[in-house]
């Protein structure tokens, strides 16, 4: 059996271009591109190379990128960075609904004597930025949100937020794992100080990522040691995942287009046959605003590991805000955070597309999905012809 | 993916027994439904039972659950367990019973096996009559999870009955600590709590077992600290009424206890006995003897005049 792969916001799979690429890096070009002599000053060069490709996918100069391990990297460095470079402000602004790379970075903060205000979000998961305005003052030393939200794709106003952030003076943080590669950047035009991004969620391996840090701002390093990375990050470079990241970052730019218009198509379709095939389910998430790539829909009644075992059977892979796929018991803390009923919350799917998916794999999802949620629905107590329990729950649950 | 074992994945797959059963005013025939578990929580489990009344035997079951791949297999095990036990029997199905008809389930789903015995507890005390709050006193207590509203009442009772030494086990089980993590010290003050109280207890039956034990089969060779007098009296008393006596009361004889000092008994033989030519035989062969090996090796015998 194939497999329908649409969990592309957890992670993508390596573009054969991407593995390419990387292949004489993993073999025959083995030396330390930091060392003098020519054979590592051929991987020097490819390190260039890569660092150019992945600016020009971020609207960058190359001098402002910085090669990480990963997202999670990306976000403590900078979190890091930005305090220790303002060791006199002691308060972060962030979202309920980050990436916990950076939400439990805050949470250890906090013990550490620093106060962090944690902006809500609405319904369809976007900031109030009058919440954001009061929160600034002249002690805020970072101001760290995501660019969108790898649950539900709601993409925030980052640049409105940029310009309040910087009016206050304090540093801005972009959290853009999920941004990059499906839509446009350009950190020439924008507000963004520190901009995160991964390798593995644009066709490029797990293991790699990078940094944006934009000229002039003050940058103390996470990782201490050798000067590599202009002194930012030391240890030696992962040349065959940068590499892979450079080329990666290339593929993204040419089919940049295509995932604000073939994917959305794809996705759009799945999302509205859905809705309109299924009773008692609907979209997660900012309708305008929001990632190409990406629904989550709740269907109300059932839960959410329940029906991606169900919907592993037909090979299809797609991802749930409940808690009980996870190691927590608590759901969703993004879905959570904008006020879903319970009766939505538990079994609410992300579908997560790319540039790999195709029209026969949505037709599939498409055809198995309203058999998958009758059949769970019939085994609930909670189905609409026996509500009564339900009722009584929703008004104790409304009392508390 | 969680690793569940291949029975969890049938049952989940193809799971027996879901739906409802009606009151259809079948003679000698009742309904017995229970609830538990919530839409807050991410699951809940209503479990249909039929009875039939005169015997207290459960004819069918059903169940309707809200929850994962676990919470349906354990739900779905549970009515296969239960078909055919009467209401008494089916009180002993306890949540380590389901896990272990699913073959196991991850530690961290173990709360749907618990969930599942207490729909049984709480239809079958529906059907009974009795209140809830009655004989569950789950609810009451301190609250100590607030996510998940859980007492102290629920996470001691979990705790002993699963033998859980962990904070994580808890969670595992019964969801408290599963949230914001804040209780968690609190949960660990409890398993410290319940340890204890085990263990004291423990240490108290197990001198009443030993004592027991002695008692029974009269065996004070075993026994890890001497005997009270009390206790030796009763024992030789008990060792005489039901092993020597029967046997002299056959022979037209008897005995019976007098007195003991130390290592001594004194005893009055009567009847047969007590003319018999061979009473010195049967003081040292039919009770001495039987007392040294019942009780102590250093026992010695004396007859004492009526």
């Amino acid at each position: 059996m194939s497999v329908i792969y649409l969990d592309n916001n957890a992670t993508t799979k390596v573009d054969p271009q991407v593995l390419e690429a990387m292949m004489p890096y993993l073999t025959e070009y083995y030396a330390n591109p930091s060392s003098m002599h020519t054979f590592g000053g051929q991987l020097a060069k490819a390190v260039k190379t890569a660092r150019e490709q992945l600016a020009a996918l971020l609207g960058a100069d190359e001098s402002e990128i910085v090669f990480t391990s990963c997202g999670t990297e990306g976000d403590n460095a900078a979190i890091r960075a930005a305090l220790l470079a303002q060791p006199e402000k002691r308060h972060i602004i962030t979202t309920q609904v980050e990436h916990p790379a950076v939400l439990n970075v805050c949470k250890q903060l906090e013990t550490q004597g620093y106060s962090v205000t944690y902006l809500s979000v609405n319904s369809q998961g976007q900031l109030d930025l009058d919440e954001l305005e009061a929160s600034l003052t002249g002690n805020t030393a970072l101001v760290s949100i995501m660019y969108a939200n790898n649950e539900t794709g709601t993409i925030f106003p980052i640049e409105q937020i940029g310009l309040r952030v910087k009016e206050r003076g304090a540093l801005f943080h972009v959290d853009a794992v999920q941004a990059v590669g499906k839509i446009p950047l350009n950190m020439k035009t924008s507000t963004i100080d520190m901009l995160t991004m991964s390798g593995h969620k644009i066709h490029a391996p797990k293991g790699i990522g990078a940094l944006y840090v934009r000229r002039g701002v003050r940058f103390r390093p996470l990782l201490i040691g050798g000067h590599q990375e202009r002194g930012r990050r030391a240890g030696t470079e992962n040349v065959p995942g940068i590499v892979g990241l450079g080329k990666a970052a290339e593929l993204e730019l040419l089919h940049l287009e295509e995932a604000t218009t073939r994917e959305r198509k794809l996705r759009d379709r799945l999302e509205q046959t859905l809705l309109a095939k299924i009773p008692d389910c609907e979209v997660n998430g900012d309708p305008k605003n929001r990632l190409p790539n990406t629904t989550n829909i709740g269907f109300k009644y059932i839960e959410g590991e329940a029906i991606l075992l169900l919907l592993n059977k037909y090979g299809i892979c797609a991802s749930s805000g409940s808690a009980c796929t996870s190691g927590s018991l608590e759901p969703s803390h993004v879905l959570r955070a904008m006020g879903l009923p319970y009766t939505t919350l538990h079994g609410s799917i992300r579908f997560s597309l790319c540039r790999y998916t195709t029209d026969a794999e949505i037709d599939r999802v498409i055809e198995v999905m309203p058999e998958i949620v009758e059949r769970l629905r019939a085994l609930s107590p909670f189905k609409n012809d026996d509500a009564g329990w339900l009722q009584s729950q929703e008004q104790t649950l409304a009392h508390r | 993916m969680w690793d569940y074992t291949d029975k969890v994945l049938e049952l989940f797959y193809d799971p027996k027994n879901q739906g409802t059963i009606e009151e259809t005013g079948e003679s000698g025939v009742k309904v017995a439904t229970g609830e538990v578990g919530s839409i807050s929580c991410g699951d809940a489990l209503r479990l249909h039972l039929k009875v039939e009344v005169e015997s207290d035997k459960i004819l069918d079951a059903r169940f309707q659950t809200f929850g994962c791949t676990s919470a349906i297999a354990s739900s779905s095990a549970l009515t296969e367990m239960v078909k055919g036990l009467t209401l008494d029997e089916a009180l002993k199905v306890s949540n380590k019973d389901i896990a272990n008809y699913l073959g196991g389930l991850p530690e961290a789903k173990m709360h749907c096996s618990v969930m599942g015995q207490e729909a049984l507890e709480a239809a079958i005390y529906n059907y009974r009559g009795i209140p809830l709050a009655a004989h569950d006193d789950d609810d009451e207590g301190v609250l100590i999870c607030s996510c998940f509203g859980i007492t102290d009442t629920k996470i001691r009772r979990v705790v002993k009955e699963n033998n859980l030494t962990t904070a994580e086990q808890v969670t595992n089980y019964v969801k408290a600590g599963g949230g914001c993590g804040s209780c968690l010290t609190k949960i660990d003050d409890i398993i410290k709590d319940v340890e204890q109280e085990v263990a004291t207890t423990s240490k108290n039956a197990n001198n009443g077992i030993k004592t027991t034990e002695i008692l029974n089969s009269g065996q004070i060779a075993t026994a890890t600290r001497p005997l009270t007098n009390v206790q030796k009296i009763a024992l030789i008393q008990k060792v005489l009424d039901e092993e020597v006596r029967p046997v002299l009361i056959a022979d037209g004889g008897d005995v019976e206890l007098y007195d003991i000092e130390g290592n001594t008994v004194k005893v009055i033989l009567k009847g047969a006995c007590d003319s018999c030519p061979s009473s010195t035989a049967t003081l040292k062969i039919a009770i001495e003897s039987r007392l040294r090996d019942r009780i102590s090796k250093d026992i010695v015998v004396q007859a004492v005049e009526p």
